[in-house]
């Protein structure tokens, strides 16, 4: 289980790096949304794998699943969200002051 | 327990609140609860500094969870100094704006007191995650505020920051899931303390992860391979914008210096982390401004260059990291900070004056009243080039005697006098063109439009007044200032008295993670 996770986090990581490198603000966008994927699902293994610990305190549980996490990982959530948004209207914003999506100052679409 | 230590974030959030909510009232509503929450941060700010003068650690628990659990603010000698410089600063940055920038777009005043308040709580804070938090905060402040005016286009420069800091935050978050994967905390006095007890298998990934947090904060610092953002963004910005950055690479510097002095270099895990490189790259932080001062064309970007030299200057106080070479890095800082933002707007004044030329650095009209503008300049020079008998001599003397004892002090001294070489060249170089051989052949009617601009940066005397005397009190005041410095790196020291203050001495049973 844990090989499948890593593997699929390292490609995730891989495609939105890939993304974010590319000029378009568009690809930008979406491989910074990739990446903050990638980052949520790892804070959640931050509180171990695992599909068999109670989220209670249960009196005949072995151990409990670690709550903090979940907690973490709904601020980094609800802050990515935003910031992708405020991104978009910079994005959007460039284009309409210079005419082209490009982030690095280049000329064509 | 005192709510003293919350109240600096809790004044200019309410008043961003408040602000929101009479949206509509007019600018002069707006500017004037801008500056009285400012001016009461102010005095805040002042009274933190004696507070925290007696050497206690206090500690604010949120909701009075204990420390491991709940997040906590921190409030010691070195958070009550950052808060203290950022305050003196908002002071003059709020007099530039209220010069008519902040009608250039809506909500200026709304962004500038959010930033704020989220650099007093990122001082202000123990605990990680909620750094990060803080760090968003005053992110998107930071972004909204770049973006601001309507007098040119910056939409490009601000994309280019916030791709850069977007993809910073996701390593932060990055380095945060590792440490509680690891360490099981995230809060810094107790992260510090486990990083002792780190199992040898865990070892490379608690090294992983603060290499990884170094970087992040690295890069809000600008050292050398992570810098390059900086000239470009800053001289995109509109002035009180630019002012105000000039605190946000110290925010950097601020949050490396906490970690590092959590305990990152006595632990086995983490030994060794910085220390190979960190005085490398801030050299070459340092010869990276230099030549950038050298090749600029405007004094903006000589400002935004000397930005590049400081942080630079104060992150081989960090890789130091003993007593003397903290004081000395905080001396420096609180010099630096006020001298930079000094020289932003003394660039913008000559900018105003004349008319189409900017702040180029070319021969251009006659200033006029170049008598004051040209003293001011002068003092500004002598201070932020490190000469005496001013406060960056002395502030840069404290750095370089504190490096002597480093392994690489021939380096760091090179650098440090290289630097302060060209910048006083360069303000010159730039002086001559603005001050000493001016009068291009001027029609009347370019005179006639000369005096209206010149009563047009009339208003923007008292900030930089207020400045000027700052940066020259600095001077008398240095004795107290560097004993305060010192003072604050001895606590930093005494790592056992910061922890025993935020956990507590009851040790609490937690489950081992498997």
């Amino acid at each position: 289980m844990e090989i499948v996770i890593a593997l699929g986090l390292g490609l995730l990581a891989a495609c939105g790096l890939y993304l974010v490198l590319r000029p378009t603000s568009f690809s930008v966008a979406l491989g910074l949304t990739l990446l903050s994927y990638t980052v949520n699902v790892l804070i959640f293994l931050g509180g171990r794998l695992g599909a068999t610990a109670p989220p209670l305190a249960l009196p005949d549980a072995e151990g409990l699943a670690d709550p903090l996490p979940q907690a973490l990982v709904l601020t980094a959530i609800v802050i990515g969200f935003g910031m992708t948004a405020y991104l978009v209207a910079v994005a959007l914003r460039a284009k309409g002051e210079s005419g082209s999506d490009r982030v690095d100052g280049g000329g064509g679409a | 327990m005192s709510h003293l230590p919350i109240l600096p974030f809790i004044v200019p959030l309410v008043a961003a609140i408040v602000l929101l909510l009479g949206h509509g009232r007019g600018i002069v509503f707006e500017r004037t609860l801008s500056t009285i929450a400012i001016v009461f941060s102010m005095l805040l700010a002042a009274l933190l500094l004696v507070t925290a003068s007696d050497g206690a650690v206090r500690v604010y628990r949120l909701g009075d969870w204990p420390a491991p659990f709940g997040i906590v603010l921190v409030l010691d000698r070195l958070a009550a100094v950052m808060v203290a410089v950022t305050a003196a600063l908002a002071v003059p940055v709020v007099l530039v704006a209220r010069q008519g920038i902040d009608t250039q777009s809506r909500h200026f005043h709304v962004f500038l007191q959010l930033q704020l308040a989220g650099l007093y709580g990122a001082f202000l804070t123990g605990d990680l995650f909620n750094l990060f938090v803080f760090f968003e905060i005053l992110l998107l402040a930071s972004y909204a505020l770049l973006a601001h005016g309507r007098d040119a286009p910056r939409a490009k420069a601000t994309l280019g920051y916030v791709v850069l800091n977007l993809l910073g935050s996701a390593l932060f978050l990055v380095a945060l899931a590792l440490i509680y994967g690891t360490l099981g905390t995230l809060n810094m006095a107790d992260s510090g303390a486990r990083l002792d007890t780190v199992a040898a298998a865990d070892a490379p990934l608690v090294r992983t992860a603060f290499a990884l947090l170094a970087a992040v904060f690295l890069l809000k610092a600008a050292l050398l391979p992570l810098g390059f953002w900086l000239p470009q963004t800053y001289a995109a910005a509109s002035l009180p914008v630019a002012m105000l950055f000039v605190v946000m690479t110290k925010v950097g510097i601020y949050a490396l210096l906490r970690v590092v002095t959590s305990g990152l270099s006595e632990a086995a895990a983490t030994a060794d982390l910085l220390e190979p490189w960190l005085s490398w790259l801030a050299i070459g932080t340092i010869g990276i401004g230099a030549i950038g001062m050298l090749a600029a064309r405007r004094l903006t970007l000589v400002a935004a260059n000397l930005v590049l030299v400081s942080s630079g200057t104060l992150l081989l106080g960090v890789a130091a990291a003993n007593v003397t070479s903290i004081a000395a890095l905080l001396t420096y800082l609180v010099h630096t900070t006020i001298v930079t933002a000094a020289l932003f707007l003394i660039a913008d004044i000559i900018a105003e004056r004349r008319g189409a030329l900017r702040d180029t650095i070319e021969k251009g009209p006659h200033l006029g009243e170049i008598k004051i503008i040209g003293t001011a300049y002068l003092l500004l020079a002598v201070a932020a080039s490190g000469a005496p008998p001013l406060s960056g001599f002395l502030a840069k003397l404290m750095v370089m005697q504190s490096l002597t004892a480093t392994p690489h002090a021939w380096a760091s001294w090179m650098a440090l006098l290289v630097a302060g070489l060209v910048t006083a060249l360069v303000l010159a170089r730039a002086a001559s063109a603005y001050f000493w051989e001016p009068h291009r052949a001027d029609g009347a009617t370019a005179m006639a439009a000369h005096a209206s601009r010149a009563d047009a940066t009339r208003p923007l005397a008292l900030p930089l007044v207020l400045l000027l005397l700052t940066a020259l009190a600095l001077v008398p005041l240095a004795a107290p200032l560097s004993a305060y410095t010192r003072a604050t790196a001895a606590q930093l020291e005494q790592r056992q008295t910061y922890r025993d203050a935020v956990l507590g001495n009851a040790t609490i049973e937690r489950e081992r993670r498997p």
